[in-house]
């Protein structure tokens, strides 16, 4: 299980497009052998099917997929924009904070979940996470979540 | 008979579950006893259940529905989910 490590966190990242930021996303949790690249192109067509529905908050996108999409591990990656994004959603968009959910059908899955939606029913952490340089920034705001 | 409630998403693996904590939370707080469960919005379509919680961008999709559909925009403001709750389920 993997949950905003270092290695799968990046701020300041520049896209044109919301698949460009689906794709930042996931590319981090590809590198880390998360998840294979089927799951970035699964999560690019679940976004063109069903929408922006995963602009689940002001700012905050949740792009994932299904398990059987290729996911390795059970996993969470964080891509902070430099420049909002529309993902086209009705009331939550720009979109500049991108979670990408690497989905399991495990426990781990359900853990993941829980620490994320913790982390964002705060909105002191949602403005700091907005305004993180580094990951420095990030993992304090980890650490006042523990 | 306890009240059944869906949270529905697109796929009915992220989204939908994050949705019925925050909503379990709520209905915990309130004292609501309900069965809630999560799903994708096709599988919604062919389930029984008291209320449908999901988001604008999926409410079209459930137009029909024998269940009383309502909406939350903000998936992390426990505020705009208590009131949602408050507003639509009668208790």
């Amino acid at each position: 299980m993997r949950f905003l490590e270092e290695d799968i966190v990046k701020v300041g990242v520049e896209v044109t497009s919301a698949e460009g930021a689906i794709e930042e996303a996931g590319k981090l949790l590809l590198q880390e052998g998360l998840i294979e690249e089927s799951y970035i192109e699964a999560m690019k067509n679940a976004y063109k099917e069903n929408g922006p529905y995963f602009v689940l908050a002001p700012y905050i996108a949740i792009p994932h997929a299904r398990p059987e999409d290729g996911v390795n591990e059970a996993s969470v990656s964080f891509v902070q924009l430099k420049e909002p994004i529309a993902f086209g959603h009705s009331s939550n968009d720009p979109v500049q904070l991108v979670f990408s959910l690497g989905a399991s059908s495990s426990d781990e899955h359900l853990t993941l979940l829980k620490k994320l939606t913790l982390l964002l029913n705060d909105t002191n952490n949602i403005n700091r996470l907005m305004k993180a340089t580094s990951y420095e920034d990030i993992k304090y705001i980890l650490e006042l979540e523990r | 008979m306890m009240i059944k409630i869906l949270t529905v998403c697109g796929l009915g693996q992220g989204t939908s579950l994050i949705l019925r904590m925050n909503v379990e939370q709520v209905l915990g707080e309130k004292g609501i006893q309900a069965d809630v469960e999560h799903t994708d919005v096709s599988t919604a379509s062919s389930m029984e259940a008291d209320y449908i919680i999901t988001s604008n961008e999926l409410a079209e999709s459930l137009v029909g529905h024998t269940a009383k559909v309502f909406l939350v925009n903000n998936y992390f403001d426990m505020d705009e989910i208590n009131k949602a709750i408050d507003e639509n389920i009668e208790s």
